[in-house]
């Protein structure tokens, strides 16, 4: 897996470089370059097979079933784009590291810097598109966290906002559009989708494909009309713009179209879209960039023109355009890069990038406006220099472009209009910085050459373009070749990369936009006055405009449904649940095959009452006391029916709990009104009627279709191992505590967060009650009476007793430590109640948080207790013990666990109850005695 | 018997659905503890109705269904701690906002949220 490793490298630089930020910003600095060093080692030996025309592919599974797949693929294209990214990547750290001020967090840049490096890696060498997908993201991330390094200034942090809403914005587009083309292969790996190229061209999906892709790229590369982000990404520092904005990222999307070429290109919606857009950004960049007197902002608009240049190129659909576009991909990063570098070292070493104030630099720093000029003049498309022999191409290839009538001038005279300003705003570049008199009010004056390393990644990059200017066969031709194979599938062209073709319509080209643009910059006040005439788009205030406008209508929708009414939330979703549950339900027979059996008088009237109560609960809900008495009949009739059902620890736990609700509700409807006021109009509790009457229906029906209907369970495993495998002959306490055990310590848990979560919530509360009933009648004529006190205290320890009794047999009879809990919390309920809390206080001295605690720890040790012996957790033994008197009995290590469950809920019922009969209520209630003395 | 179950848990479900709906914390309380009945007893009624099968092994002939219990008996537990927890949610919203409305505002101080919500976002939209 040595291609992973090459990704990874930077991931784990990314980690290891803060470290070094201590040793200053040499050590982090080299420590930085360490990674991309050995990626470059990792790729050298590789390069035997690629010449040759293969590709490597090495894969590792990661979600086979989703198709995702952790597979690297280098061929020659993504070797090109993976020697740009890190070869550029060691002259930033280099340049960095002289750029970045002491006093600056170092450390969290070359972190940011080397996780980019490694997601474009992974971008570049991703043979799965998901997995390329989701390098994509990560570097419109990190790319979103450099432009906003210096996030104290509001401007960075809005461009940065902005390239991330752009880019972003672009990425799901294209994973809509992978997601599409995976679809109609029906594979994301590489292979399968460039050999389905015709496959996918043919699809009725095809259109919408090409366009979400197409999205995804030219919101990354900034084509029009997604341009605008990049300028104003050129808030990053320069190192960030010199290798994101301009070498690297934003190349992204063309590696994107160039990568997915042999499976989209060469239809008519490609032509159209692909290369108009290339066309427009072209133009637009070229005439902008002469404009701009910041020195950055004519490098981005010009880098917006060159990428409009190489889409265009690929828009074309021939091969040799393609083989241009590649090439120029190359000379485009070289000279960008070193003059991005350059502009850099003048901010750093005048203070400033505006060319109104850099004149004449060449007096003081002309090592610097050497190497500037070089990149600049092979940015104009001067001969002898890289950017001239892809500019030859290019002028070649819109001639030949076969356009009918009067279409086919189109392609040239826009090449060479776009030649024209890229002269002029060269020229200006050079003339403007380098010349044209003395400095004015400069920050820092005299400015004088930067450190001698800082000039050396800017002369590596120059020496490069020259280089390949002059010698392109020899330095970059096998490069090239390799890279072109791997975008036209194996059809490469026969193309000459000699740096002079003879006296053609191309090179007439390249002089007429050489002389059109010298005339063009210097008669550029004619011009500047001309564009000042325009008022001047702030993109940033439209994109701003855009997004509030956004943002409102989206409050306002939501608005629609979310006004902040939690009944009327309530409404909508008792009535989707209905629908949901409506349409697939419609169609069922309404009994079952298996027919209804006969019921018993004694059961049909409690089901009578039970129903009566439970209406009559809802008829008088005003008077919420008596609504909770009724409330209190129907809880006592479902734990008969739960009795009468054959299921007795269902109906012990229901009455247990059924006392404790009670005895919560009444507590609660002490600090609140006694009597519930009308307020919903008619015609809105008819509509409620009619909302409950459709569920209520609607539940007998599919109750009574289910109780009809035959059915196989589960069960039966329980019923048989419950015996032989957990050692009890309760099937319910053993599923509790043995089978379904990690269930229920889940559930237990839950139990001591809401118990928790209550005692919080009341935690240093005083809620106020009245002193009083509704009526002013006092609330009771003896707080604690003797009788209920006396009563209570003998039943305590009685109690105590049953609910030992409740657990220790409820491995083999109804019973266990739910139910035992709930007894024990009411019995001590019933102390609190008779004697008072201050009374039953001073006598239990435990914190139920505590006795919570022990619980969840004793069920959790009862599971672990297992693991000892290498066993999954909460596997569970048990074994017969013989005492005097008790006889044999059974233990199991369940028992501990149960007794977990036990501790929890008696904590949990208790924390939760007296932490609300704890609160002090500002007006204590008066008995009678002491009402009276009031009066 | 199937009936009259389908018809208890119906009558339980509308009651709760209603109660759900009301304005006042109390009555929703109420409604909520109603429709964990009924959806307790359907829950457990999935594994059917049976008469005098206990799930104690050895007790009876044929057993009733243990795997429902088994949910339900947690189900009812748990049902109690969530009962706890609003309830105590409505003491606590009574306490701060002076009202037992569910929406934690009275009716005629929506106007005055509002205006709140627009000051929010005039301060957001810096």
């Amino acid at each position: 897996m040595t291609l992973s490793l090459v990704v990874l490298l930077p991931f784990l630089g990314a980690i290891a470089a803060p470290l070094f930020a201590q040793g200053g910003r040499t050590a982090i600095a080299i420590a930085s370059s360490v990674p991309a060093l050995l990626a470059l080692a990792t790729l050298f030996p590789m390069w035997g097979t690629l010449a040759e025309g293969g590709t490597i592919v090495q894969s590792l599974e990661w979600l086979p079933q989703l198709g995702i797949n952790l597979s690297f693929r280098l061929d020659g294209l993504s070797l090109m784009f993976a020697l740009l990214i890190l070869i550029i990547g060691v002259l930033i750290i280099l340049y960095a590291r002289y750029y970045l001020k002491p006093q600056e967090n170092v450390g969290k840049f070359y972190a940011l810097l080397l996780c980019f490096k490694g997601s474009m890696l992974g971008i570049v060498l991703s043979s799965n598109l998901l997995l390329m997908m989701v390098f994509w993201e990560l570097t419109s991330l990190t790319s979103f966290l450099l432009i906003s390094f210096w996030n104290h200034k509001q401007d960075a942090r809005r461009g940065a906002r902005m390239a991330l809403a752009i880019t972003g914005g672009g990425g799901l587009a294209l994973l809509a559009g992978i997601l599409l083309i995976g679809r109609i292969v029906g594979s994301f790996e590489l292979d399968d989708v460039l050999a389905a190229g015709d496959q996918i061209k043919a699809h009725s999906l095809y259109p919408y494909a090409l366009t979400l892709v197409l999205l995804g790229a030219f919101t990354k590369s900034a084509q029009f009309p997604f341009h605008f982000w990049l300028p104003h990404a050129m808030q990053a520092p320069t190192p960030v713009s010199a290798y994101l904005h301009s070498a690297t990222m934003v190349k992204a999307g063309i590696f994107l179209m160039a990568r997915l070429y042999p499976a989209l290109a060469g239809t008519e919606q490609w032509f159209f879209m692909v290369s108009f857009t290339g066309m427009i950004t072209l133009l637009i960049g070229a005439y902008v960039a002469l404009f701009k007197h910041d020195l950055k902002g004519l490098l981005a608009h010009s880098t917006v023109s060159h990428l409009g240049l190489i889409t265009l190129l690929l828009g074309m659909g021939t091969e040799l355009a393609a083989v241009a576009a590649l090439f120029h991909i190359i000379n485009h990063a070289t000279f960008k890069a070193s003059l991005f570098m350059a502009a850099g070292i003048i901010d750093h070493e005048t203070g400033t990038r505006d060319m109104r104030q850099i004149n004449g630099l060449w007096r003081y720093m002309p090592h610097t406006a050497t190497l500037a000029m070089v990149a600049a003049a092979s940015m104009a498309g001067v001969p002898l220099l890289n950017g001239f022999l892809s500019k030859e191409m290019f002028f070649a290839e819109a001639l030949s472009l076969n356009l009918p009538g009067i279409w086919a001038w189109i392609p040239p005279i826009v090449a060479t209009l776009a030649g024209i300003f890229a002269v002029a705003y060269s020229a200006r570049f050079i003339h403007d910085v380098f010349f044209n008199g003395k400095p004015r009010n400069l920050p820092i004056y005299p400015p004088h050459e930067p450190p001698r390393y800082m000039k050396i990644p800017v002369e590596i990059l120059v020496v490069a373009c020259i280089l390949v200017g002059v010698f392109p066969a020899f330095s970059v031709g096998p490069l090239l070749e390799s890279a072109a194979s791997a975008t036209l599938a194996g059809n490469v062209p026969d193309y000459g990369l000699a740096v002079f073709h003879g006296f053609n319509l191309p090179l007439m080209m390249s002089v007429a936009a050489f002389v059109g643009g010298l005339i063009m910059y210097s008669q550029r006040q004619k011009f500047f006055d001309f564009h000042a005439r325009f008022r001047e788009i702030d993109e940033k205030a439209v994109f701003e405009g855009v997004v509030s406008w956004l943002v409102e209508r989206a409050r306002w929708f939501t608005g629609l449904l979310e006004n902040g009414s939690l009944q009327r939330y309530a409404m909508l979703l008792v009535v989707s649940a209905i629908v949901v549950a409506v349409v697939p339900l419609s169609g069922m027979s309404l009994i079952g095959s298996n027919g209804l059996t006969a019921i018993d008088p004694p059961t049909a009237l409690g089901a009578a009452i039970l129903v009566f109560c439970t209406l009559g609960t809802v008829y008088i809900h005003r008077e919420r006391l008596t609504s909770l008495i009724m409330l209190s009949v129907v809880g006592l009739l479902v734990s008969l029916t739960f009795a009468r059902l054959s299921a007795p620890d269902l109906a012990m736990t229901q009455i247990s709990v059924e006392v404790v609700t009670i005895i919560l509700l009444m507590l609660a409807l002490y600090y609140l009104p006694s009597w519930t006021p009308t307020e919903a109009s008619t015609g809105r509790r008819n509509r409620d009627l009619v909302i409950a009457g459709v569920a209520g229906v609607g539940m007998t029906l599919v109750t009574l279709a289910m109780l009809t209907s035959p059915f196989s369970s589960i069960s039966d495993y329980f019923l048989e191992n419950s015996k032989p495998g957990g050692g009890g002959t309760n099937v319910v306490n053993v599923i509790l505590v043995d089978f379904r055990g990690f269930d229920t310590l889940g559930e237990i848990t839950v139990l001591a967060i809401a118990a928790l979560g209550i005692f919080a919530m009341l935690r240093n509360r005083s809620l106020s009650a009245p002193p009083t009933d509704g009526q002013g009648h006092p609330w009771a004529f003896d707080a604690h009476p003797t009788m209920l006190k006396q009563m209570s205290r003998p039943l305590l320890p009685l109690a105590l007793m049953v609910s030992v009794y409740i657990f220790l047999r409820g491995h083999n009879l109804p019973g266990g430590g739910f139910i035992a809990g709930l007894v024990t919390a009411v019995a001590l309920l019933i102390q609190y109640i008779a004697s008072g809390v201050n009374w039953t206080q001073a006598r239990i001295s435990t914190r139920y948080h505590n006795v919570l605690a022990l619980g969840l720890f004793f069920a959790t040790v009862a599971g672990a207790g297992s693991l000892a012996y290498g066993y999954p957790f909460l596997t569970t033994t048990f074994t017969y013990l013989k005492w005097p008197v008790v006889g044999k009995f059974e233990v199991a290590s369940a028992l501990v666990f149960d007794l977990g469950v036990y501790l929890t809920v008696v904590g949990a019922t208790l924390l939760a109850l007296v932490s609300l009969g704890k609160l002090t209520p500002s007006g204590r209630p008066l008995t009678r005695t002491e009402a009276r003395k009031e009066s | 018997m199937e009936l009259a179950f389908a018809l208890v848990i119906g009558s339980l479900t509308f009651a709760g659905v209603y109660l759900v709906l009301r304005a006042r914390t109390f009555p929703v309380v109420v409604g909520l503890t109603l429709l964990s009945y009924g959806v307790n007893l359907f829950l457990f009624s999935t594994g059917r109705l049976m008469s005098g099968g206990q799930p104690i092994i050895g007790s009876t002939d044929t057993y009733s269904d243990p795997l429902p219990q088994a949910l339900v008996l947690t189900a009812i537990v748990i049902g109690f701690a969530m009962t706890a927890f609003v309830v105590v949610l409505a003491l606590r919203s009574r306490a701060d906002t002076g009202d037992d409305h569910v929406d934690g505002t009275l009716r005629s101080d929506l106007p005055e949220a509002t205006q709140d919500h627009e000051q929010s976002r005039e301060e957001t939209g810096q």
